[in-house]
């Protein structure tokens, strides 16, 4: 238990922990709606120029390796301080803008599969009834694609929670997120208080994943009965 | 019964307010990609040219209109003629594309039977196991990588097993070697084979199995000459997830390597945290990005070929 009271005593942990969960929430959120933005620019709205570029702007950053994305995000912010004065620091404003930038893709194919494997019907109604695009988008679109959109922001936080390398990129010279602290303790072996940290966080993702298959376990249940 | 309605028309009525609805959906989320991903590579592409100095930032611009005419131009090729005279970065990237391409390989051999199995269960198994493929994406890489660490380390428990069951005698040296890179790799990675390899099996006719089997054909014919073929569109797809991304991995190598497992990812890292010369990491990665984009391509294509 010593390790356990050392990790609480470490401010640096904590901060970092703290900072990271802010940033992974704020991330995961601007991630879900311009990823189901995407999703849908993609499946619902037709042709219109530079479709192809977009759909190959969707893919690219699931697979690019991130020591590249990192790195030309990096010069991104830096060129643009210097041509506009904008970011004026790099640290959890950067880092965020970077974790939504290759979280939406993930979002926007989780949206995207469900909107292309979903019954278009109800949606071709409500505009024969008169609906206008953007009512037919908010009354039926977004809450049939609603769980999708709630698991693309689970996957959002979790991959904003874990990213070292292009937060390190992105980082300036005073924000540290957890991985990069996690990072430069185990760079050098392994340490007991890393190992309590880790037991924590696996036991609270453990809990968060027993709590949420119970409750789709339960939600199933329900629309078998009814 | 849509047939008779004049779809064609729809755009020429369009009101305003369904315009802007239409040019906000598609316009924000493509300027924000085109600004945050698509922008910043030309600027790598520009810095790469640049040349390093102690400053901040620590590179110099391409352009100096303040002197006379033939001296503007400062842009060069000096980091490019660099990346090739020094043999250090043709081992990086050779090593990289080997580790990757082979981890791709034993991805394959390991996921193919894997997804296989999760295809043919019964859709209670299949949950299950579609689940515990899964399951590892909600626990942090970083700590799954340090948990190799502690497994492979000279006290860890791989060491210490083998020993008490008297198979050797002194703890074997398995982390920091290349086989903890393959290893990390390939554990890290094989959802991302099993994946789409469990996508286009399971969407399979097995009659056409049946058929063969009719005709004569052994089992193993009749995978490869009727399962295998059919699967090509997941191979292709689990391949190149695994293969891409690998190549560019920094977190593996800089924790499960030796200080000799030079992957491209992690010269790269160090040439711009360590030695700080930005412009040279910015050649480095001008050359694995073309690397990776080819693949990207052929990826594309598939993609759009199974639609």
């Amino acid at each position: 238990m010593r390790w356990y009271s050392a990790l609480f005593d470490n401010e640096q942990i904590i901060e970092a922990a703290l900072l990271s969960l802010k940033i992974a929430a704020t991330s995961a959120t601007f991630a879900t709606i311009l990823g189901t933005m995407a999703g849908l620019a993609l499946t619902q709205m037709g042709r219109y120029r530079g479709r192809l570029l977009f759909t190959g702007l969707i893919a690219a950053p699931l697979v690019m390796p991130e020591v590249i994305t990192g790195l030309s995000l990096l010069l991104m912010f830096v060129s643009l301080q210097e041509l506009i004065g904008w970011p004026v620091s790099r640290g959890a404003g950067t880092i965020t803008i970077a974790h939504i930038t290759f979280s939406m893709a993930y979002v926007a194919v989780i949206v995207q599969s469900r909107l292309s494997s979903m019954d278009q019907s109800l949606q071709e109604a409500a505009m024969d009834l008169g609906g206008r695009p953007i009512q037919v988008a908010f009354d039926i679109t977004l809450p049939l694609i609603a769980p999708s959109m709630l698991s693309g922001w689970l996957l959002a936080f979790t991959l904003s929670l874990d990213d070292l390398v292009i937060a390190s990129f992105t980082s300036g010279a005073g924000a540290s997120t957890l991985p990069m602290v996690i990072f430069s303790k185990i760079k050098l072996g392994v340490t007991p208080d890393i190992n309590a940290l880790a037991t924590l966080i696996i036991g609270t993702v453990s809990i968060g994943i027993i709590i949420a298959s119970w409750i789709m376990f339960r939600q199933r249940k329900r629309n078998e009965v009814g | 019964m849509s047939d008779s309605k004049p779809v064609v028309t729809k755009a020429y009525h369009q009101p305003l307010g369904d315009k802007l609805w239409r040019h906000f959906v598609i316009g924000v989320p493509y300027f924000w990609l085109l600004l945050f991903f698509l922008a910043p590579f030309s600027i790598v592409l520009k810095i790469s040219f640049a040349t390093p100095i102690v400053a901040q930032p620590p590179f110099t611009q391409l352009f100096d209109f303040t002197g006379n005419a033939s001296q503007w131009l400062l842009a060069t090729w000096d980091n490019y003629q660099f990346l090739t005279e020094d043999n250090l970065y043709w081992v990086s990237y050779f090593k990289s594309i080997k580790i990757a391409a082979v981890s791709t390989f034993i991805c394959l051999l390991v996921g193919y039977p894997m997804a296989y199995g999760i295809a043919r269960a019964t859709p209670t198994t299949r949950n299950i196991l579609l689940m515990l493929v899964i399951l590892p994406f909600w626990t942090s890489f970083l700590l799954r990588v340090y948990a190799w660490m502690g497994l492979l380390g000279k006290h860890g428990i791989v060491n210490s097993l083998l020993m008490n069951i008297g198979l050797i005698d002194s703890p074997m040296q398995m982390l920091y070697t290349d086989m903890a890179v393959y290893l990390g790799i390939v554990y890290t990675y094989i959802p991302f084979m099993i994946l789409p390899l469990y996508a286009t099996l399971e969407k399979m006719d097995t009659s056409l199995h049946d058929a063969a089997a009719d005709l004569g054909a052994k089992p193993w014919q009749t995978f490869i000459d009727v399962t295998l073929p059919l699967s090509m569109p997941g191979i292709i797809a689990g391949s190149l997830l695994v293969f891409i991304p690998a190549i560019g991995e920094y977190v593996i190598p800089a924790l499960l390597g030796g200080i000799d497992s030079l992957m491209i990812g992690r010269t790269l890292y160090d040439e711009f945290f360590v030695n700080r010369d930005w412009p040279l990491a910015s050649a480095v990665a001008t050359i694995l990005l073309i690397i990776v984009v080819i693949p990207i391509m052929l990826f594309q294509r598939s993609q759009q070929e199974q639609e």
